[in-house]
């Protein structure tokens, strides 16, 4: 069986580069919020191409399809779930035209983001439901020409299995993060030791696993840093946000710099991360920074210390992020229960 | 199976430790436990508003400070809420007949060019799980959307959220607009979502920013029981 571009690559190369924000770079070409940037596929496809064209310019390796919310959930918002196949497909058919002129290889990652419904049985979504929308998407994205399925900013473990199993049966390759933006959690509730643990019991596993978007490039690196600790083969993936979102004179603004964003590249290296990109608010401008860094500075021995990170990126925001290490510092109370309790069956 | 030894007959406590079983009931997320609970309490003679208020409120309390302090997550919350939820059903009606006062009245939604959901609701789960009456109006509301729903709800809350930094300025948009109709102080407005913080909801004259799903609830809480001193004063 022929590899697939993204392993091919991965045994070729230490480290790649993906790309940085779809979203803000889309609401700087005039995406009106409210807007579902998937129908630009349709409408407006040569700020698409730009928007691929950006990342590839600036030197990634990997760019992500403007997909992400593309599943029948997400598009109903709009009236627009009878077109998961055509907007998807369009997504990774724009990639894959400017990947093969790109003059070097290129993987054109066919972005599936969540659901947005809350699984059973805690909401209303089955796990066979989120397995049928993700799988509808993921048939349109591998029609469409993409090289490898790219789930993320996932928060629950059940909805990362649905995904991991449309892409069995779309018979694709896929990468999975998750975004862990809740005291080093995810919204769900699951830690960097959880995710790392998860990947290892999916019968499709993914070819890299990892975090991204979420706080800040402080929060996401300790993140990178706990699924190394859990001793993981597995490629990592770290694309944090460029910085922190700021309210400056009635405009928001993230405030990571591409120096800024060098040094998070840096050191997300430093920390295990082989495939580097960064999520909201990182511009081809960032990607430039984050490249030269990459390429001309060398990898350290160790990895960095919570200090090393705070020194150079910033505070946390949270003293703890709910792994075993972190734990141990900031241990959390456990709750006193009554002597007896009722068994649920 | 149950275990024999573990079984709790609810029917055989008494008032005190029935109560308590019902808040580890709604700990754990147990629905049909605690739709027997309420039952058993009213079929005791407990006046409605006494079962709400003693077993199910009190008991979120433990479930959304567990929250607030990274013991529980949101998935063991929505279990809660839901079994809270199953109660609420039952005292519901039984509420409106006695005419017991609600908690607070609570009109939410995402701000206009915004399409993201799952944050209000979540945290319209948990207002209802605490005891709010939350009318959730969706996803992408523009001002005249949110004043008309606060005014046919008679609410004593507004929720706005937002989970781009592209939408939330919005938020200002429609606090203006409240002041410029003289509506403003009729409404606590309490705003949320990702990309905000503590200085924004200051910044748009918001009364409180709320980090997560369970402050929500309690700075709802501690707004409505100040605001009716105000008045009672």
């Amino acid at each position: 069986m022929t590899q697939d571009a993204l392993s091919r690559m991965l045994a070729e190369k230490d480290w790649l580069m993906a790309d940085g924000a779809t979203g803000t770079t889309l609401f700087n070409m005039g995406l009106t919020s409210g807007e579902a940037p998937e129908l630009w596929n349709v409408d407006q496809p040569d700020n698409i191409r730009a928007l691929y064209q950006g990342a590839v310019d600036a030197g990634s390796d990997i760019f992500l399809t403007n997909s992400f919310g593309g599943t029948a959930a997400r598009l109903k918002l709009h009236d627009a779930q009878s077109r998961v196949g055509e907007l998807n497909r369009i997504a990774a058919e724009l990639g894959r035209e400017v990947a093969d002129k790109a003059g070097r290889t290129v993987i054109v990652a066919g972005s599936m983001g969540p659901t947005g419904e809350i699984m059973e049985p805690m909401g209303p979504l089955s796990f066979d439901g989120a397995v049928e929308m993700f799988h509808e998407q993921a048939e349109a994205l591998k029609a469409g020409g993409a090289d490898v399925l790219w789930v993320e900013t996932i928060s629950a473990a059940d909805e990362y299995k649905a995904a991991g199993r449309a892409a069995e049966l779309a018979g694709m390759p896929w990468v999975g993060t998750m975004s862990f933006d809740t005291a080093g959690r995810t919204m769900m509730g699951v830690t960097s030791t959880d995710l790392a643990a998860l990947v290892e019991t999916i019968a499709n596993p993914p070819l890299a696993f990892g975090a991204n978007c979420g706080v800040g490039a402080s929060d996401l690196l300790r993140t990178i840093l706990g699924f190394a600790a859990s001793g993981t083969e597995r490629p990592i993936v770290a694309k944090g946000n460029a910085g922190i979102p700021k309210y400056v004179d009635g405009e928001i603004e993230y405030d990571g710099t591409p120096a800024l964003m060098a040094d998070y590249a840096q050191l997300a290296r430093d920390c295990g991360a082989r495939i580097i990109g960064g999520c909201c608010g990182t511009t081809p401008e960032h990607l430039r920074a984050m490249r030269e860094a990459l390429e001309t500075r060398p990898k350290a021995d160790t990895k960095p210390t919570l200090d090393e990170i705070v020194e150079k990126l910033g505070a946390f925001s949270s003293a703890s992020d709910g792994t075993a290490h972190s734990c141990a510092l900031h241990p959390p109370k456990q709750r006193e229960r009554r002597g007896r309790r009722r068994r649920p069956e | 199976m149950a275990d024999e030894e573990d079984d709790i007959i609810l029917s055989e406590l008494d008032d005190e430790e029935l109560v308590l079983q019902m808040h580890d009931d709604l700990y754990d997320g147990l629905k049909d436990e605690i739709e027997e609970g309420t039952q058993i309490l009213l079929g005791r003679g407990w006046a409605p508003y006494k079962v709400l208020t003693e077993a199910l409120v009190s008991g979120m309390k433990v479930v959304g400070d567990d929250f607030r302090d990274g013991i529980l997550f949101v998935p063991e919350v929505l279990l809660a809420a839901n079994a809270m939820k199953a109660g609420m059903a039952i005292l519901k009606p039984l509420l409106a007949e006695t005419g017991a006062p609600t908690i607070g009245r609570v009109v939410i939604g995402t701000v206009k060019g915004d399409i993201h959901d799952i944050g209000q609701n979540l945290v319209t789960m948990m207002m209802e799980g605490a005891g709010f009456e939350v009318k959730n109006i969706g996803i992408n509301n523009p001002v005249e959307d949110y004043i008309a729903a606060l005014e046919e709800f008679d609410a004593d809350f507004l929720g706005m959220s937002a989970l781009l930094t592209t939408t939330m300025p919005y938020m200002k948009v429609v606090i203006d607009t409240l002041v410029e109709e003289g509506k403003r102080d009729k409404y606590i407005v309490l705003v949320g979502g990702a990309p905000l913080n503590e200085e924004f909801g200051k910044a748009i004259g918001a009364d409180a920013y709320c980090r997560d799903a369970a402050v929500a609830v309690e700075t709802a809480k501690a707004l409505i029981a100040r605001k009716h001193n105000q008045i009672g004063a």
